[in-house]
């Protein structure tokens, strides 16, 4: 079994923080990670690797200092690595990235699971993985928490809103992952840092992987970015004086004028 | 491509505004490097309009056979009630989700702009005269497609037969749920007909007769809006409890039945199993009229618990902010904000919450939004209607005894 796991850069959103006084984000010192449900996934594949014996590629998209995604999955056990990497892919949307990556696995060959992250926390839209699985004619299921082989079966646990599905596909196959509240991310050793230099990394561009210039970059999008703005303010709230009991008199004369006293 | 001309004065202030550290300053000159996205802000910042994003000219479509906004209608499952934790439920029946009657609401606003029609999709086994609700909710038309193999979704069935109707009908606007079921099958249908999809979008409007497409960005630090002129239909997924329900009217939608024949090998994947869990716990947060919400500032657990009868005295639910759920006072199901759930109550308490943008994008639809904290500086006071500054351990009790006192007197 051969499994590619996508993998994404993104910015450490946690550490993201807003200039109250030009609404504009505060980036200066923000360290680049990876995105964290394909970090989830990255893990699962390697389970799943261990456990089945599988190949395992780890792919991903964008500037060259996105090597360092990838190279995470090759120290945490990846068997190769492959960065896409082109200025021709630069303002691509999801429709245009879900056809470059697609490309890119219809170039490695005969894969039969593919696993991303749910969404990223960058662009938080979901979109890329059902699109490459569409451009690849695979089926999918998405927002797993969970994926076992069983023979030739593939069973994932999809989560639902009130509840979950056991579903059962075969391969080949995409998944989507979402990461259960207890997952802990882990980090290679120093060694495996090390031993894993030596694995087969590859950069491919648009040339490498048979794209065609006008289905990707910003061309390619049909998606275009109209306006950035900082979220609108609003107008400061009301407030209530005086002492704690008149303040919360006032409170329930609120309520009450509103309806939301039990009658 | 993107451009900087020799007219930049290197004033520095593309530098900042780049949500992908993209721009640097060298030589006192505005350089862009391979992180670039092409998204713009740069652009929009420069005062001497030295960036330039170059696109070439769009094809020019025809567009015209384009016409209509479509709302996809999602169907859940009504479960058998008094079934215990865990357990393997067959459904019963289906009813619409509120979310698609948000969608109609907002969609029916934009189809009176455009002057169009709109239209909704129903794609189940069996019609229990859906047309009734969603015509109260301003839809024109219902397209049906009724088949044993609608029962339940699956990705492969229902982007196939979406695709069709599109083909046939050609809309000029797809709206859809960002929930599981929209997510997973929007992007789908995009993918197969090459045209923009904008996710969980929290407002729609028309600019020039195009679709302006709405959303918040890194974890809701900023905002974009997004434009398909050149694809159609202009699809987005919609973020549920944002939009605002519309008035029911009157009147039913005009069902246009489709015959579209579903071949049952072109399901690929199948569910085995489905569990529900089913307890007090699970009544939903979004679905409550009214929210008393607790932050950090409610010190501990205990502290914590008097939320509880606030909420109780005004018939609503607590909720939490990502803060109070990370330090154990409240379950992960009850987070309000960017990575909880999105609400929109009638009335919203926030107590011991200063405000972080990850909580207030959740919550500031809320129809009315009342805060208590202790420093006066705190940005929840920005979004809310009513505030006060003091202790919420003090004023808490008191309010919940105010209301009593209040309710017994009546």
């Amino acid at each position: 079994m051969h499994i590619v796991v996508c993998v994404k850069q993104v910015p450490d959103s946690a550490e993201i923080k807003i200039d109250i006084e030009t609404g504009t984000l505060i980036r200066a010192g923000v360290p680049s990670i990876i995105n964290p449900y394909d970090h989830f996934a990255l893990q699962k594949a390697i389970e799943l690797k261990k456990a089945h014996k599988c190949k395992l590629t780890v792919i991903s998209m964008g500037p060259p200092q996105a090597k360092s995604v990838v190279q995470l999955g090759l120290a945490l056990g990846a068997d190769d690595g492959i960065l896409l990497s082109d200025r021709a892919f630069a303002g691509s949307d999801t429709w245009a990235t879900s056809y470059i990556i697609s490309k890119a696995i219809k170039k490695i060959g005969k894969i039969d699971i593919i696993l991303c992250g749910m969404q990223a926390i960058d662009g938080d839209t979901a979109q890329v993985g059902p699109g490459i699985a569409q451009h690849l004619a695979m089926p999918q299921v998405t927002f797993c928490e969970d994926i076992k082989i069983d023979s030739k079966k593939i069973i994932v646990r999809k989560l639902i809103d009130d509840g979950y599905e056991i579903i059962e596909a075969k391969s080949p196959a995409l998944f989507t992952m979402i990461m259960p509240k207890d997952f802990e991310p882990r980090y290679p050793a120093f060694l495996d840092i090390h031993n894993s230099l030596e694995k087969p990394y590859h950069q491919w561009s648009m040339c490498d992987i048979g794209a065609q210039e006008q289905y990707i970059g910003l061309k390619g999008s049909p998606t275009q970015v109209d306006r950035i703005y900082p979220p609108p303010k609003r107008e400061k709230a009301e407030m209530i004086s005086g002492g704690v009991s008149e303040a919360v008199e006032k409170i329930v004369d609120i309520f009450e004028k509103e309806n939301f006293l039990k009658i | 491509m993107i451009t900087v001309l020799n007219k930049c004065i290197g004033c520095g202030k593309c530098v900042p505004v780049c949500p992908f550290a993209a721009v640097q300053m060298i030589d006192k000159r505005a350089v862009i490097n391979e992180a670039c996205t092409l998204c713009g802000a740069c652009v929009q910042v420069c005062p001497v309009d030295a960036i330039i994003i170059e696109r070439e000219d769009p094809i020019h479509k025809d567009f015209s056979a384009y016409k209509g906004v479509w709302v996809f209608i999602e169907l859940e499952h009504i479960h058998k009630k008094g079934k215990a934790a865990g357990t393997t439920i067959q459904p019963a029946a289906k009813k619409i989700r509120k979310v698609a009657y948000e969608l109609l609401s907002e969609g029916r606003k934009l189809a009176d702009t455009l002057n169009e029609e709109l239209c909704a999709i129903v794609l189940t086994d069996k019609n229990t005269g859906y047309e009734k609700e969603i015509g109260a909710y301003g839809a024109d038309k219902v397209y049906l497609v009724e088949n044993s193999e609608l029962e339940e979704y699956n990705t492969d069935v229902f982007s196939t037969v979406l695709v069709a109707l599109i083909n046939r009908h050609k809309p000029g606007i797809f709206l859809y749920p960002a929930t599981i079921m929209g997510r997973d099958l929007a992007p789908r249908v995009a993918a197969s007909i090459y045209v923009g999809l904008t996710a969980d979008c929290t407002a729609l409007s028309i600019k020039d007769g195009l679709l302006l497409q709405s959303r918040p960005a890194f974890g809701g630090n900023i905002m974009a809006d997004i434009l398909s002129p050149n694809s159609r239909p202009q699809m987005a997924t919609v973020r549920p409890n944002v939009m605002k329900l519309s008035e029911p009217l009157g009147k039913a939608a005009v069902v246009i039945k489709e015959d579209i024949k579903i071949d049952k090998s072109i399901k690929r994947v199948k569910v085995i199993e489905r569990k529900i869990v089913h307890d007090k716990l699970s009544a939903k947060i979004e679905n409550s009229d009214v929210i008393v919400s607790g932050g950090r500032g409610m010190k501990d657990i205990n502290k914590f618990k008097v939320l509880e009868q606030l909420a109780s005295s005004l018939d609503g639910m607590v909720g939490a902010s990502r803060g109070a759920v990370d330090m154990g006072f409240k379950e992960k199901s009850r987070q309000v904000g960017q990575s909880g759930t999105t609400v929109s109550p009638k009335l919203y308490v926030a107590c011991g919450i200063s405000g972080a943008v990850q909580h207030i994008v959740g919550m500031k639809s809320s129809d009315i939004i009342i805060a208590i904290n202790k420093d006066p500086n705190a940005p929840i006071f920005n979004v809310a209607k009513y505030g006060i500054v003091g202790d919420v351990h003090e004023i808490v009790p008191k309010l919940i005894k105010a209301i009593n006192k209040r309710v017994n007197s009546r």
